[in-house]
Formats: structure tokens, sequence, C-alpha cells
């Protein structure tokens, strides 16, 4: 069932580095141009990526282009239509920016972005998402592993979970004033989920700063779960002994499980999962069983009846 | 004006949010998921037509114009044309005539159940949306024409079960929905009338 992809290969891999930065730069400068000028409400981070090395996992399908990667994001914070979070999003603040870690672990703390970007080499990983609505995306997104940062602060024995939460502040996010969902967003992974190597922070897209739409200026990307799970905007981090409940479970706890797989065997209450809408297509494709990440993941769930723990 | 340049002026008016929408896709202006923007697209003008169809009889007694009820069929024919529109994108561009899984569909996904409830119950009244109906079927007509009340609540029905969290848009249909069915109350008819009679003695 598995169709062998080179899933480890990635332009980089066979493109001398020097080359590959140096095409790299062209492409950025040609885009930040080209963006500057069709999206003018573009809010770009603050802050600098430094150098980024290509990083294991990534696809050698089509990406999806960058517009549309910044003008279509789910992101109720800004509003629930599809295009509002690139409107509304330029009143988020993200420089300062820390993160707060707490719970069960040995050194809990308050990190700066800039302290978290120093400790983090930064690669780029090439993932496919897909969203619970039934289309998908290629991403090339900038950022480091979860376990390297989760490892700091030193989990302790009864650390399960890791719940994740989005900022809460209706100034900044004028979404909030509407309690479309129970804020702040929160979302979890059990550890071994949040260690695993293919679940990445995200600082970065297309070799840019995250844009605010899409979760400036650090995010979660689970490329196996559907998109609602990869918080974005991220302040705080908790280790747990019991399993978090997120935002979306509590909303509708028939209709989004604490896990979310990506999953084409079984339904969402509402649409099909059986196959997607790659954006950019006109026709669907097969939905892969966790998003084609089977080879990688499987093995978290062996034994678990994923129809219940759905 | 006479009747024929307002019939003309509000066809032409029927017509332009699908030209619009064609249009945009040409264009490449519908965002970066045209299908589901013309999937909504369409949803939306199949419910606001309905709701326009049904505001003719209203605006008609609070006016006094006889142009709402001269052009209420066509209305209705607006709100089957564009949920035939919604119906093809559906059938096309969302399931590309897979009929096993829209079966599917409609037996297990309730939005989906309603809103070809909704469609099915729409056909009876544009295939009698003709003069020739009218006679042929008499007091009947306006029997089977009741449903008119019945389909705008099974679209907004079909439009709350299928938003993931966000209410506001079905809820604001919903009101305008209950308004214009409210006015139809027999109590709410009775002081138009006595309205009516007074004007007309004095
Ligand atoms: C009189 C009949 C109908 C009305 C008034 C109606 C109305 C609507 C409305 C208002 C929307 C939402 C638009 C938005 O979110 O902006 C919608 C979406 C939709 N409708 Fe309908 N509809 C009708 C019939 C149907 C039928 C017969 C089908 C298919 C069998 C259908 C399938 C859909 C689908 C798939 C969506 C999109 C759902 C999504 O985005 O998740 N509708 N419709």
């Amino acid at each position: 069932m598995l169709i062998k992809q080179a899933q480890d290969l990635t332009e980089a891999d066979v493109t001398p580095p020097e080359l590959y930065r140096e095409r790299r730069r062209f492409i950025q400068a040609g885009l930040a141009a080209g963006t500057a000028w069709a999206w003018p409400w573009l809010a770009q981070g603050a802050i600098k990526l430094g150098e980024i090395a290509p990083g294991p996992f990534s696809s050698d399908e089509e990406k999806t282009p960058y517009k549309d990667v910044t003008s279509y994001n789910n992101f109720y914070e800004f509003g629930t239509g599809k295009a509002d979070p690139a409107i509304r999003s330029a009143s988020l603040i993200t420089d300062p920016w820390s993160v707060e870690v707490s719970g069960e672990c040995d050194r809990p703390g308050s990190l700066g972005l800039e302290d978290i970007l120093k400790a983090h080499p930064l690669q780029e990983r090439i993932y496919r998402l897909r969203c619970v609505e039934g289309w998908s995306m290629v991403i090339p997104w900038v950022g480091f592993p979860l376990a390297d940062f989760i490892q700091r602060f030193q989990p302790n024995s009864r650390a399960k979970y890791v719940e994740f939460e989005t900022l809460y502040d209706k100034a900044q996010m004028p979404g909030q004033r509407r309690r479309v969902l129970n804020w702040p967003y929160r979302e979890g992974l059990r550890m071994d989920e949040a260690m695993h190597p293919l679940t990445l922070l995200a600082v970065g897209l297309y070799g840019e700063p995250l844009p605010n739409q899409n979760g400036a200026p650090i995010r979660l990307v689970v490329p196996w779960k559907y998109g609602f799970k990869s918080i974005k905007s991220i302040v705080k981090v908790r280790f747990r002994e019991t399993q978090p409940v997120s935002s979306w479970q509590q909303a509708a706890p028939s209709e989004y499980g604490f896990y979310s797989n990506v999953n084409p065997n079984v339904d969402h209450p509402r649409w099909s999962q059986r196959r997607e809408r790659r954006i950019g297509e006109f026709g669907k494709r097969k939905t892969l069983m966790f998003n084609g990440y089977a080879e990688q993941v499987a093995s978290l769930y062996s034994g678990m009846d994923l129809k219940k723990n759905f | 004006m006479p009747i024929a340049l307002t019939k003309s002026l509000i066809f032409s008016l029927g017509l332009l949010p699908a030209a619009l929408l064609a249009w945009q896709f040409y264009r490449d202006e519908l965002g970066a998921n045209p299908i589901e923007a013309i999937t909504h697209g369409s949803g939306e003008w199949t419910l606001r037509w309905l709701l326009v169809t049904l505001a003719m009889t209203p605006l008609k007694r609070w006016s006094g114009w006889s142009w709402p009820v001269r052009v209420r069929r066509m209305l209705g024919l607006f709100a089957f044309f564009y949920a035939c529109l919604h119906l093809m994108t559906y059938l096309w561009l969302d399931q590309f005539f897979d009929w096993p899984e829209i079966w599917l569909d409609i037996l297990d996904r309730p939005f989906i159940t309603v809103g070809m409830l909704a469609f099915v119950l729409l056909l009876p009244l544009a295939l009698t949306s003709n003069r020739y109906s009218i006679k042929k079927l008499g007091r009947n007509w306006k029997r089977l024409h009741r449903l008119a009340y019945v389909i705008p609540l099974l679209g907004v029905l079909h439009f709350v079960w299928l938003v993931k969290a966000d209410l506001r848009e079905p809820a604001i249909y919903a009101l305008v929905l209950a308004a214009l069915l409210a006015v139809r109350l027999p109590a709410s008819r009775r002081k138009e009338k006595a309205k009516v009679s007074r004007q007309t003695a004095g």
C-alpha cells in the first residue's frame, strides 16, 4: 500500500550547498519584491532567520505557491473567513515574544524568541499539510525539531503530554472578541508524538520569517495530523500528566478527537476524509494514511483502535 | 415603470452574481480554492434569492406596488438556477460524479441530506412556475407553492449544520427568514388588513 517516496531527498541534497543557498537568496529577493506588491498587508515577523540547512523528511512534491500559503488560512483568532487572517493580522505584535514553559519538568521558565532561535539551528522541511476540511498544501517550513526544544526543560517522568496555548489578546487578535472557540486556543500532543523527529517548531516558511497569518512568530507543525493540531503563535507550553483537551475537542467532542491523525478511513461527521483537494489542483487526490507519513509514525499507534481514538 | 422593463431589470440583476463568479473564476480572482468559493457563492445566492422571493408579498402589502408579486415567480426561478449551479458544483467538482460516494454523502451527512431535500422540493416549484401550470392546477398551485416557506427553512438548517464553529452568518439568514415568516402570521395579517381598510375608507 505504501508508495516509497524519495522522502529524505531534497533539492539541496543534489545541489551543491553554495549554489542552493545562492538560488534560495535569489528566490527570496524575488519573493519579497513580488509579495510586497501583491500583498501590501502582508505583515512579516520582525525576527531574522540565520542560516537554514535542508532538513530530513522533505517531500519532493510541487510546493504550494507562497501567495496561496499566505492568503488562505484558518486562524480564527483573526476571523473565520479564509482571507481574514491575511487581511486582519497586522495588529499582531511578534517582537518581543516569549514562550513560557511550565508543568512537569525540572527546568521550567520563560524564553525569549531570540534565545530560542539562538539555541536551535534552523532547517527547511517541505511537508504536506492536510486540513480537516478536505484540502491540502505542500509547504517549505523553516524550523527545528520540537524534541530539541523540549529537552532543554527536562520533563520529568510524570510528563505524559504536552499542552500548547496561543496568545490570548483581543486587541491584537480581533477574532477573539467573539467567542467562536473557547479562547485561548489550546492543543496537545502525547509525549512520544511531541518527541517524534517529524514534529517541528516552525518560525518561517519559504525561507522567510512566518507571516502573521501563518502563526508568527512560532508555531507547531505536525504533518501527520489535521492542520488544526498545528497550533499557531504559541506563548505557553505545559508538560502534563493528564491528557489535555484541545479547543476543537471542547467545541465539538464528537467531531474532533485528541489524536486527529489524518486517516482516510475515519470520516469526519460532515466530510468524507477519503479524498482531498490539493490547493492549485482541479481534481482530487486520495488521502494517504497519516498524510503519507505512515512509515515514520504508524508505530506510535500500534495496537490502538484509530476509529475510537480519532 | 412598465412591468416589462422592471422584469428585464430584475432578470439582469439575477444573472449578475453568476456572471461575477464566472468572471472572477476566469480572472483567477477567487483565491486559493476557487471551487470552494463557487460552492459557497452559489449556495449563498440560492438562499438569498429564496428569501428575496419570500419578501415580495410583504413588499407589495406595505408599498402598494404590484410589481413585486409579478416578478415573484422569476425570482423563485433564479433561486432554482443558483441551486442547480450549487448542486452541479458539488456533483462535478466536489465528487466528480462518483455516484456511490454521493449516495453515501446524502445518507450519512445531515447537512447534505437537508440540502438535497431542499433541492428536491424546489423541483416541482420550478417545473410549475409558468402560466399554464397555474391554470391547470388551480387551487392546488397555491398549496404546492407553500413549499416556498419550507425550502428556505431547510436551506438555513443546511447552513447551520455545515459551519464548523461560527454560526453568525447562518444566524443572520435565520433571522431574516423568521421575520419574513412572522409577517405572514394571521395576527400580523389582520393588523395590516385593518390598516388597509381604514385607508381605503378614508
Ligand atoms: C435549496 C437548496 C440549498 C441551499 C439554499 C444551499 C445553501 C448553501 C449555503 C448558504 C452554503 C454555505 C455557503 C457559505 O459557507 O458561504 C452551502 C454550502 C454547501 N452546500 Fe448547499 N444549499 C442547497 C443545496 C445543496 C445541495 C443539494 C447540496 C449537495 C448535494 C449542497 C452541498 C453543499 C456543500 C458541499 C456546501 C459546502 C460545505 C462546506 O464548505 O463544507 N447544497 N449551501
